[in-house]
């Protein structure tokens, strides 16, 4: 299968590209960019004029899986209409994924479907218990490139410490999702003015940045790869950055939505904001945002969590957090560039190859010769977001109704087209 | 020196609140009431305490209406005063307690308000230990049900702070010369949240909390309150002294070694209510806990007018009630009005 994307914008921060040109793809690799090679007779041409030409984008935190155990095939298809082409799963879900066998299984259940690549992320203890390593010579042979323990506690600071040392045997990145367990444990909200007006129990920041000063002391001192998920606090980006500045092999993210949104907009205890970590202040949000600017974040994720109708319909607090995020990933990425508060180049590194770096993944690139994963964006493209237009099995987003800007057009893996919009 | 302006953000619980034409429909928070509407509260409870007076002690402005009181909490008085001012106004009243029914045996808090729906309830007064509760029910429910809060986690007791402002009104005459502390347990109590917000809105220009700093919420001074530690500082040229109940899980959780100090730092006794004015009054929303966060000579004593907040709270309850029926009615009528 040959294919030609022809007349578009090429971005890819990969190699610091930004050029009208045009892209070929041969055998699902990308074959070359600018000229066509000689003897080239694609198969299929997409007109790509007026849209941009990037990499696939490769999200941190995509949960795929409920108590259901259903969900990969719907939420691979809202992934890839959202220009995803690869997304890493949390352990958690049913089957717990602390064993190769469950790795291989979430690989294999996403190669058959055709849709994105799926790169789950393994437990770090048995079951997530907090108390024995998983197997994680065996889960890195499956295909994780990294392991976390999520939000549930560790035992102690002895089994954390030589969980971060096996990790380190087996080359394997620790994912913390930093989060002092019993400074959160009560909250629900971020602790400050909004929580104090509405009443409800707060997790303060401090029950962040003190685990991730935990976390990067016992990185450094077992040498550990370290990877902090959806930090949500300014405090949080100062420790990562010095960490950085010092030398140590330690990379973050953050959810588009921390990007975007404050603890203001809980208001009327609508249940669509309850997130964990919570929303924070103005001042955390302008420092997160300065962070994915400084590089000191390097990849923005759409921390999309899948709920049920019934999860959001209860007094504020005894909702569950989480929304969905795949498919508002793009168009809430380039609001925040049509806002000024990122460059484009910037944005889009981001979503590429920053997050495929953090995984360890040869991906998020155009380069000649890698995997053709791509997407192809209109830009310009206003659509109003509906229960109906989402492709994702939950509706739980409080950007329903909105009016967005940009959509996807394309979408391609490994040089095969998985998603292509309906023409207009 | 006046507190600093009060902080609420927008308009989301208000216009919730309020029908088309700026009246009551729901009851939910004093966060967002205009001076006015809380005045029109007052003025109305006014005229209902002469109703508590007569003989025959009932009006016909809840005849036919069904009032339910969802009780997803304990709580004997309030629902008493609940629902004696219902029956005042003529209503019937049904009092659910929640605990020992549906939502033990699994049901949704969803499907049980469905089923209440179904009863044909126009009122519901609800009391919920989450914050928000009644928000939540205010949205869900069929529009033409009215929702009253009595009491949501820590965030708002909104009939509790009005009845409180009418007692301090009786005695005071008006807000707009007032120093008003209110002391203890800030941290978990929905009360002190709507006094705040109550008197603030009313124009009292200085409103303290006298607290440890274990028991003072976060960032509370942008609620437009000034904050003390130290309870012979804070009660200086107070003319309003509102204690507040003290839990006992408090010293469970850490955030006190005892009752004993508690006390001995911020419990009112005779000679420590001397550092407010002569003529300060003392309130507690009750039930009262002796000895701890007020001694018995204090709360008996001719300062106090703990026993007149009680009175003013059926006063008080019946004029929320009536107002909330009538907004809602109003709303009825003008939605029916613009269908075709």
């Amino acid at each position: 299968m040959k294919l030609e994307i022809i007349g578009g914008r090429l971005i890819d921060p990969s190699q610091g590209l930004d050029r009208e040109t045009d892209l070929y793809v041969e055998d699902g690799r990308i074959l070359a960019l600018g000229e066509r090679p000689a003897g080239f007779v694609a198969d299929r041409t997409i007109q790509a004029q007026g849209c941009l030409v990037t990499p696939g984008f490769v999200d941190l935190c995509v949960a795929l899986r409920s108590k259901l155990n259903a969900r990969m095939a719907t939420e691979l298809k809202a992934a890839v209409k959202g220009g995803i082409t690869s997304v890493c799963c949390p352990p958690d879900g049913s089957p717990i994924n602390d064993t190769a066998a469950v790795t291989s299984l979430l690989r294999e259940q996403a190669r058959d479907l055709h849709l994105a690549r799926v790169f789950p992320v393994g437990a770090l203890t048995q079951g997530l218990q907090g108390e024995q390593l998983s197997e994680m010579f065996g889960l890195k042979a499956a295909g994780c490139q990294m392991v976390t323990n999520m939000r549930r506690p560790l035992g102690n600071n002895r089994i954390l410490r030589r969980c971060l040392e096996y990790a380190r045997t087996q080359d394997l990145t620790v994912g913390f999702c930093p989060e002092d367990y019993s400074l959160a444990v009560d909250g629900c909200v971020n602790e400050g003015f909004t929580g104090t007006r509405l009443g409800l129990n707060g997790i303060p920041a401090v029950a962040e940045t003190l685990a991730v000063a935990e976390a990067l002391l016992l990185a450094e001192d077992t040498g550990v790869r370290a990877h902090f998920f959806q930090i949500s606090t300014a405090r949080s980006v100062e420790l990562i950055a010095q960490a950085q500045q010092r030398g140590l092999p330690v990379t973050a993210d953050v959810a588009i939505h921390q990007l975007l949104l404050t603890d203001s907009v809980l208001d009327s205890f609508d249940s669509s904001y309850h997130l964990h970590p919570p929303l924070r202040t103005e001042r955390d949000r302008d420092a997160l945002r300065q962070g994915v600017r400084d590089g000191v974040i390097q990849a923005i994720c759409s921390q999309h969590q899948p709920l049920e109708l019934a999860d959001k319909q209860a007094p504020f607090a005894e909702t569950v957090p989480g929304m969905i995020g795949l498919e508002t990933l793009l168009p809430l990425t380039l609001q925040l560039v049509e806002e000024g508060v990122l460059e484009l180049q910037r944005a889009i590194e981001a979503l590429t190859v920053g997050p495929a770096r953090v995984m360890g993944l040869e991906l998020g690139t155009l380069e000649p010769g890698r995997p053709a994963d791509i997407s192809v964006i209109d830009p310009e493209c206003q659509w109003v977001l509906t229960e109906k237009t989402l492709l994702s099995a939950c509706k739980n987003t409080p950007f329903l109704n909105q009016s967005l800007t940009g959509q996807v057009r394309y979408t391609l893996v490994d040089g095969r087209l998985v998603y292509e919009a309906e023409s207009k | 020196m006046s507190s600093s302006a009060p902080e609420h953000a927008a308009s989301a619980p208000q216009c919730l609140q309020l029908n088309r034409f700026g009246q009551l429909r729901h009851f939910l928070s004093i966060e967002g009431l205009s001076r006015e509407l809380l005045t029109e509260i007052l003025d109305t409870a006014d005229s209902f305490i002469e109703v508590g007076a007569r003989s025959i002690k009932k009006v016909p402005l809840l005849r036919g209406k069904t009032v339910v009181n969802l009780f997803f909490e304990p709580s004997t008085r309030t629902r008493s005063t609940f629902e004696l001012a219902a029956k005042r106004l003529s209503a019937d009243v049904l009092n659910m307690d929640i605990r020992t029914s549906s939502t033990s045996k699994g049901e949704s808090l969803l499907d049980m308000l469905r089923n209440m729906e179904a009863m044909a309830s126009d009122m519901f007064v609800v009391r919920h230990a989450q914050s928000g509760a009644p928000h939540f029910i205010a949205q869900s429910v069929t529009p033409n049900v009215a929702v009253i809060n009595a009491g949501d986690g820590r965030h708002a007791h909104p009939t509790q702070a009005m009845l409180d402002m009418l007692t301090i009104r009786q005695h005071k005459g008006s807000f707009e010369n007032l120093t008003v502390a209110i002391i203890g347990d800030i941290l978990h109590s929905r009360v002190a949240r709507s006094q705040i917000q109550a008197l603030r809105a009313l124009g009292t220009p200085e409103v303290r909390v006298i607290a440890p700093n274990t028991l003072l919420p976060a960032e509370v001074e942008r609620l437009g309150v000034k904050v003390y530690r130290d309870l012979k500082q804070g009660l200086k040229d107070v003319d309003v002294v509102m204690t507040l109940r003290l839990q006992k899980e408090r010293m469970e959780s850490a955030l006190l070694p005892s009752e004993a100090e508690f006390y001995r730092l911020y419990g009112l006794s005779a000679e420590k209510l001397r550092w407010a004015k002569p003529d300060a009054i003392v309130m507690h929303p009750g039930p009262i806990n002796r000895g701890v966060e007020i001694d018995s000579e204090v709360a008996d004593s001719p300062q106090s007018v703990i026993l007149n907040q009680v009175t003013n709270g059926i006063a008080v309850r019946m004029a929320v009630m009536s107002m909330a029926m009538s907004g809602q009615m109003a709303e009825m009528a003008a939605s029916q009005e613009v269908r075709p």
